[in-house]
């Protein structure tokens, strides 16, 4: 393993992998803040031509957090398929890249071989990767999965609503979600983020979604994002909820934060498949974000990009229906401006991709970024463009209770337009029984008006 | 001695006063500009906007619409959306990007007649990106501070730009007033209020550590959401210290005239001043 390389004369040394990973990122606020970024242009190039040289065996021998030491290190390594593993492990990186992004290399091909790599393997194959080279190869990696519906097929474009409120009032959760519906927003799912974090108050919004799905035999899947145990216990008691959502993060300390052990999320996984209202068999829904382990001091020194990919490979365990980003959620610290954001997304949709996750994109930025909705439309078309597996649906893209902003429903219709790509297919046809949208997913004159779903 | 409520409406009336003063002065009578003009598409209530044409159900519409401050019923140009709906939301962003990235005139502060002085981020930008040095002066600023202002204050008074310069520019000018008069009917000695530029919450510690305060205020600008600028949050700390934990400062948040008004707020920091100072105590453990 060699650590040293000169770059017009002059030399660069690395002490670890940990390092050459760091060092080898495009740039983002993040890492300068941890101060672990690359000092120079050039030092990032040598970084990234040391990374290139790297096998596959280095960097899983070599994991950003050790072994012994943190439990996402053991979920990830002790997750990978040994055949692969071993096919590859003298390959080097530089090569590796090559064979991915070649147009002629099978989406279906790099999947199988990718359950051989750890989540250091797929972040440094993406701090090699240029922002078309990412797109290329993501647009072939094509993962699906199943609730109530399915999702994931490149042909399919579906939205996560999201109709969150400031105090959880019924009422105004429920206008936001025939809003969205309105616009053929929420085939992905319908979630909401409660502000209250009990179980009267999930169960409370788990029926209201569920009636409205039950009324109008609406086919998606339903979650509220209240915090696991949460959620365990409100469907305990009986609270109708299609997939379990938990937030995740790249590092023992983080997940600990978040109050997360891998044996609470095998037994949340086993319990929404016996007690929840979809069949399956992808029952999860994950929230990530590049800059989270950051922001609450758990990164261990490893850099934000890093972290996410190995939240990846923790998610991978538990085979979730749908898994999506908030990079830019956080802010300036992590994630600085709308260019740093769409790399981010970048890399994050590759990374879960090879990862095996039914990848989603969360757009986002908060109003303290250089970043503005003209970004997040840059950001949003271009991940659609891609093959993202859904992105969220806003009233004006406007969160009023994270405060921040994130895509509309407007672009989400929009979107459909653009590429071509249709809803799930039996929430087209329901569309379509309602009179809403046409065979090519546009709207007809009816959509738009929420209040086709209150008529007397 | 006189009760709570007297003291109030005391502060209350002798901030009022002030502001009512520079309202009147500031009274524009001319025609040219008065006259013939666009109307102001913020002055519209959300609630109040509604754009379906031919609604299934316009009045449950409406009465949902006006349980939440999503914005609903705004209507659609194809897929996109209707130019007075999108130049709303260019404004409502344009209020919270201006009150971040714009900078706090030292004019201003000038005029206010407090010091000031900077934390050790050299730009908004490097601000936003290094929370870590907002937190902290460097050594010549740290000495500057203890040589210029009053040692030993029993409260002290920063005033911080945080993430929006528009908060301290719309508020300062009526809550400082209001928390030294405050103060001043408890009998409690105030220090050398002053400001600090690029400053953090935390920046709070190394002066109550330099000064040797026994509270220490800080009024420092939010996070804007869109459409608000101007909320200004205060943070109060009894014997801070830097490193401390973040549940040993109270926290009055949303102070702007939509929310909780700049002088009911002066009034009642001067209040929880009194409290921390009586019980030796801030934060979780204070009883209010």
């Amino acid at each position: 393993m060699i650590l040293k390389t000169s770059l017009y004369g002059k030399t660069y040394e690395f002490k670890d992998v940990k390092e050459v990973l760091a060092k080898a990122n495009e740039p983002k606020s993040g890492d300068v803040f941890q101060g672990i970024a690359a000092e120079t242009a050039l030092e990032r190039v040598a970084a990234k031509v040391v990374l290139s040289h790297l096998t596959v065996g280095d960097l899983t021998e070599n994991p950003a957090i050790p072994y012994e030491s943190d439990f996402c290190t053991r979920v990830i390594l002790d997750g990978l398929n040994t055949y692969y593993y071993n096919k590859f492990k003298n390959w080097t990186l530089g090569d590796l890249r090559e064979y991915l992004i070649d147009w002629e290399t099978a989406g279906n091909d790099i999947r199988i071989i990718a359950s051989g790599f750890s989540s250091e393997v797929i972040a440094g194959l993406a701090k090699l990767m240029s922002n078309m080279d990412l797109a290329c190869t993501s647009k072939k990696l094509i993962v699906t999965t199943r609730a109530n519906t399915e999702v994931g097929r490149p042909e399919i474009l579906p939205f996560r609503s999201q109709p969150n409120h400031p105090t959880d009032d019924i009422d105004g959760i429920m206008i936001s979600v025939l809003e969205g519906i309105a616009y053929g927003c929420g085939d992905a799912m319908i979630g909401v983020n409660p502000v209250e974090d009990n179980v009267d108050n999930t169960s409370r919004i788990a029926y209201a979604l569920y009636d409205f799905m039950e009324k109008w035999e609406c086919p998606t899947q339903s979650s509220v994002l209240s915090h696991i145990t949460t959620q365990m216990k409100a469907v305990e008691e009986g609270a109708p909820l299609s997939l379990f959502f938990q937030s995740i993060a790249g590092s023992e300390p983080a997940l600990k934060a978040f109050g997360v052990t891998t044996e609470m999320l095998d037994e949340a996984n086993d319990q929404i498949h016996h007690m929840g209202i979809a069949y399956g068999p992808n029952l999860m829904y994950f929230e990530t974000g590049q800059g989270s382990e950051m922001s609450i001091d758990a990164d261990c020194g490893v850099d934000e990009m890093t972290l996410e990919a190995r939240t990846y490979g923790f998610g991978r365990r538990y085979a979730p229906f749908c898994v999506n980003n908030v990079s830019g959620f956080i802010g300036p610290e992590t994630i600085y401006d709308g260019r740093e954001a769409l790399r981010a997304h970048l890399e994050d949709q590759f990374m879960g991709k090879m990862s095996g996750l039914p990848m989603g994109s969360g757009c986002a930025y908060t109003n303290h970024m250089h970043c503005d909705q003209n970004d997040l439309e840059i950001i949003d078309m271009l991940m659609c463009f891609v093959g993202t597996n859904y992105v969220a649906g806003l009233p004006l893209g406007d969160d009023v209770m994270l405060s921040y902003q994130d895509n509309s429903y407007h672009d989400n219709a929009t979107m459909r337009l653009l590429t071509g790509r249709k809803p799930v297919v039996e929430f087209h046809q329901w569309m379509m029984k309602l009179g809403l949208m046409r065979e090519d997913a546009s709207l007809t004159k009816a959509a738009g008006d929420a209040s086709f779903f209150l008529r007397n | 001695m006189a009760n709570q409520k007297e003291i109030e409406n005391l502060v209350a009336k002798i901030v009022s006063e002030i502001v009512n003063k520079t309202e009147s002065e500031e009274k524009c009578e001319c025609k040219c500009c008065c006259d013939e003009q666009i109307p102001d598409i913020t002055a519209v209530r959300h609630q109040d906007d509604f754009h379906v044409p031919d609604a299934v159900n316009e009045p449950e519409y409406m009465r949902m619409k006006a349980r939440t401050p999503a914005r609903i019923g705004v209507w659609r140009a194809g897929t996109r959306l209707k130019t007075d709906t999108f130049l709303r939301f260019r404004a409502d962003h344009a209020v919270a990007v201006d009150a971040v990235f714009t900078e706090v005139p030292e004019e201003f502060i000038k005029d206010m007649g407090m010091p000031s002085f900077r934390s050790q981020c050299h730009s908004k930008a490097e601000y936003l990106q290094r929370p870590d040095l907002g937190r902290l002066f460097d050594d010549e600023t740290a000495a500057k501070i203890k040589s210029e202002c009053k040692n030993k204050p029993t409260v002290q008074i920063i005033v911080s730009d945080g993430l929006s310069s528009t908060a301290v520019t719309a508020n300062i000018e009526t809550i400082l007033p209001a928390i030294m008069q405050g103060l001043k009917v408890y009998g409690l000695d105030a220090g050398t209020p002053f400001f600090v530029r690029y400053a953090r919450v935390g920046i709070m510690d190394q002066v109550t550590e330099l000064l040797g305060a026994d509270v220490t205020v800080n009024l420092i600008g939010e996070r804007p959401g869109l459409a608000t600028g101007e909320s200004m949050s205060a943070y109060i700390t009894y014997k801070g210290y830097v490193g401390m934990p973040e549940a040993g400062r109270t926290v009055i948040s949303n102070i702007h005239k939509g929310g909780t008004p700049p002088v009911e707020a002066g009034a009642h920091i001067a209040e929880l001043a009194k409290k921390m100072l009586d019980q030796k105590i801030s934060g979780l453990g204070l009883q209010i």
